[in-house]
């Protein structure tokens, strides 16, 4: 996917004044974050178990190597095959051999965030196969050739009357006068549409939510069962994964498991919870012939042992997303690339070319929500203002805040100065009119600074001690 | 935790933006310290904690204020901050910013253990609840951001305006959503900053609340600007101001003049 980061302010002003998308936008809160929050309170160890959650994925980091190549092992054992892949280009690479090597034609999808971030339908469909996504909500912004704005819930920027709409244009074969005006209607047509599309393709290209390194299997959740045909259907099954995925064993899984959909739906589990382990074997009725795991990193070893190690412990449940007031103001467009909200805009300027997300970390005003719904305990806050930090010291930051800062700095060092200044200050901003005054919306100073209102008040005779 | 000390000492830290918009805060301050007890001091040469400097990645001048800061507010039993956001920058952040400096980090450590913002300082450490002169009007309180999630500022303001004879503390949906201001990033981003303000002016709205009150100025400026712009007659007050009665006819609230 084309990043456009590096335009931040055009998507803000674009979102902005799109009246629709910000009807949904003002609404987002009484959805997911309102559902997590009832999961949260039906199971009171939950707090304990994100603390088990963060463990987990700190422990994977700090071993990380180990558990890639038990993981490496054990599917090889069971009959698979592991692709390295250094970067983007790798990976589109090596999924684009597979599909011309079985002759593919067609690859039926289920949602994979990191097939966004390599950007493999563009570089599919230029190679003349088609790439079709069976996730409902990817299903609908491939017909409108739109990116997805938000990591769980692609589609989340539109509403009901939209996705119809587009589906009567995209679907000009089907009778007009049917309804579409319910959730049920869109998903019935959208799955009539796949079927066909599912039988047919050589290729099944998935994501997947977790690795286990005992087992070699891999783990996907979903709602719509379009992943486990993705999974099972197709004579090839690809599955697209970035490394720091893996987890230890299954327990580990389940321990993840128990807060990902609670922090992410609200569901206390996804309606499909699937592990995948290996090609099928000779006693099962059906499964792909072929089991190819792409292990991407793209940028993540850069990060991984440095300021925003913790970033990597990411789950991507899309808590942080939905609880976001940016997110909730500006929609996950104007992120300009894969990931938006907190997690995103701390990812991104690790994962894009530097100086191009620049505006990311500095889009917030560090309410640190996110943080407080993080199910893995990452400090978003922080980490966000180490990427200020980083811009700051490579001189990114604007000249304008920079000097700013410097003269602000320099004069609140210097207290004999900056009373005397500021209190003269004060009663300059008191003599203009309102209107005419900087900063005009804000309401009037009170005429004086306080430090000099209370140093006249303490030399007065009888003012009584209270310093 | 709750003080034990006979007179404690209490450095009152007035913040930047008390100090140059909203004096009467510095001296609900002074009144509700004195009267819980403590000896008050105003050390004369505070200005400003570093914050804007820190959340703008520049830390050799967050780390040159922070260290006049340290300076200036040792030897005292506490520092009571009338904010939320100033507070948590010193209880916080400074051992963060001083986490790999051999010579300062205890310090700011130290500083960081004897620093409460105002209201949790009153209700938490002092135990009292202060006397106060009674407001007649419909409440809704709005949680700043630094104050709530850093510093746990929940309970502990709502328990002490519950007291107040006439006023009337109802919650609004948006109590804990950001309004927008976020120090720098409302000048940076003004367009994003107005959005959010206005929902949560339209939540205010909804809540049928005539007066709005909180524990940082940087919200109540940023709120009682907005809410002039939209000509909306709701009353923006410091909580500090409510609790030690500054709210005669002849002090205004917070909001601009013309509303």
């Amino acid at each position: 996917m084309q990043s456009k980061t590096h335009q931040f302010n055009a998507n803000v002003s674009k979102a902005l004044s799109d009246k629709p998308l910000q009807e949904i936008l003002g609404n987002l809160s009484q959805g997911f974050p309102k559902k997590r929050a009832q999961a949260k309170a039906r199971l009171p160890e939950f707090d304990q178990l994100r603390q088990k959650a963060a463990e987990i994925r700190a422990h994977v980091l700090d071993n990380l190597d180990l558990y890639l190549e038990r993981f490496e092992t054990r599917v090889i054992e069971n009959g698979g095959t592991v692709h390295w892949c250094g970067d983007a280009s790798d990976a589109r690479t090596v999924i684009s051999d597979i599909c011309h090597r079985v002759g593919a034609r067609s690859v039926i999808k289920s949602k994979s965030m990191i097939s966004e971030e390599i950007g493999i339908n563009d570089y599919l469909e230029e190679q003349g196969i088609e790439a079709i996504e069976t996730d409902l909500g990817e299903y609908i912004i491939q017909l409108r050739k739109e990116p997805p704005s938000h990591i769980i819930a692609p589609a989340i920027h539109l509403s009901m009357a939209q996705v119809a709409e587009t589906f009567r244009e995209n679907h000009p074969d089907l009778d007009k006068q049917r309804t579409l005006e319910t959730p049920r209607a869109l998903l019935d047509e959208a799955r009539t549409r796949l079927r066909d599309k599912f039988l047919g393709a050589a290729v099944g290209l998935s994501g997947a939510n977790m690795l286990v390194a005992e087992s070699g299997s891999v783990v996907i959740v979903s709602n719509e069962g379009n992943a486990d045909m993705t999974c099972g259907l197709p004579r090839v099954h690809i599955v697209l994964c970035s490394i720091e995925k893996v987890v230890p064993n299954l327990a580990d899984a389940w321990s993840l498991l128990r807060v990902l959909a609670r922090s992410a739906t609200g569901q206390d589990q996804t309606v499909y919870t699937t592990f995948i382990t290996g090609p099928k074997r000779p006693e099962d009725l059906d499964g792909p012939d072929e089991f190819h795991v792409v292990l991407l990193d793209n940028g993540r070893s850069k990060m991984l042992g440095g300021e925003f190690h913790d970033m990597l412990r990411c789950i991507r449940c899309g808590a942080c997303i939905n609880h976001c007031p940016i997110y909730s103001t500006i929609g996950g467009h104007a992120y300009g690339w894969v990931y938006p909200g907190p997690m995103g805009a701390v990812l991104s300027p690790g994962l894009l070319d530097t100086g191009t997300a620049d505006d990311l970390p500095n889009a917030s005003t560090l309410c640190g929500h996110c943080e407080s719904v993080c199910p893995v305990h990452i400090p978003l806050p922080d980490l966000l203002r180490r990427w200020r930090t980083r811009q700051f010291s490579d001189k990114r930051t604007s000249l304008v805040q920079r000097f700013g800062l410097a003269v602000w700095t320099w004069l609140a060092i210097r207290p004999r100065l900056y009373h005397p200044l500021s209190s003269m200050a004060l009663k300059l901003l008191g003599i203009i009119k309102p209107r005419l005054r900087p900063f005009a919306d804000l309401p009037a100073p009170h005429g004086d600074s306080f430090m000099s209102q209370w140093a006249k008040q303490q030399s007065r005779p009888n003012s009584g001690d209270r310093s | 935790m709750k003080n034990s000390i006979a007179t404690p000492n209490v450095a009152l830290y007035v913040t930047c933006l008390v100090n140059l918009s909203r004096p009467s805060v510095g001296f609900a301050a002074v009144k509700l310290l004195t009267e819980a007890g403590c000896r008050v001091s105003i050390p004369e040469m505070q200005t400003c904690c570093g914050q804007p400097a820190y959340n703008s990645g520049d830390q050799a001048h967050a780390r040159d204020l922070a260290t006049k800061a340290m300076d200036e507010l040792d030897g005292y039993d506490y520092v009571v901050i009338p904010s939320g956001s100033c507070g948590s920058m010193i209880a916080t952040h400074y051992p963060k910013l001083f986490a790999d400096d051999v010579d300062l980090s205890a310090r700011a450590d130290d500083l960081a253990g004897r620093t409460w913002e105002l209201i949790t300082f009153l209700s938490d450490i002092m135990d009292v609840t202060p006397k106060q002169e009674g407001y007649n009007g419909k409440v809704t309180y709005h949680d700043s951001c630094a104050g709530l999630r850093e510093l746990n500022i929940r309970d502990q303001p709502r328990k002490l305006l519950a007291t107040i004879d006439g006023l009337e503390l109802n919650e609004c949906q948006m109590a804990e959503t950001c309004c927008g201001f976020g120090g720098l990033f409302c000048v940076k981003y003004p367009d994003i900053s107005g959005v959010m303000v206005d929902r949560k002016i339209d939540d205010l709205l909804e809540s049928g609340a005539d007066t709005v009150i909180a524990g940082d100025l940087g919200c109540l400026l940023q709120l009682a600007s907005h809410l002039a712009k939209r000509k909306v007659p709701i009353k923006t007050w410091h909580v500090a101001e409510i609790l030690a009665g500054l709210t005669s006819p002849d002090h205004a609230p917070i909001n601009p003049e013309e509303l």
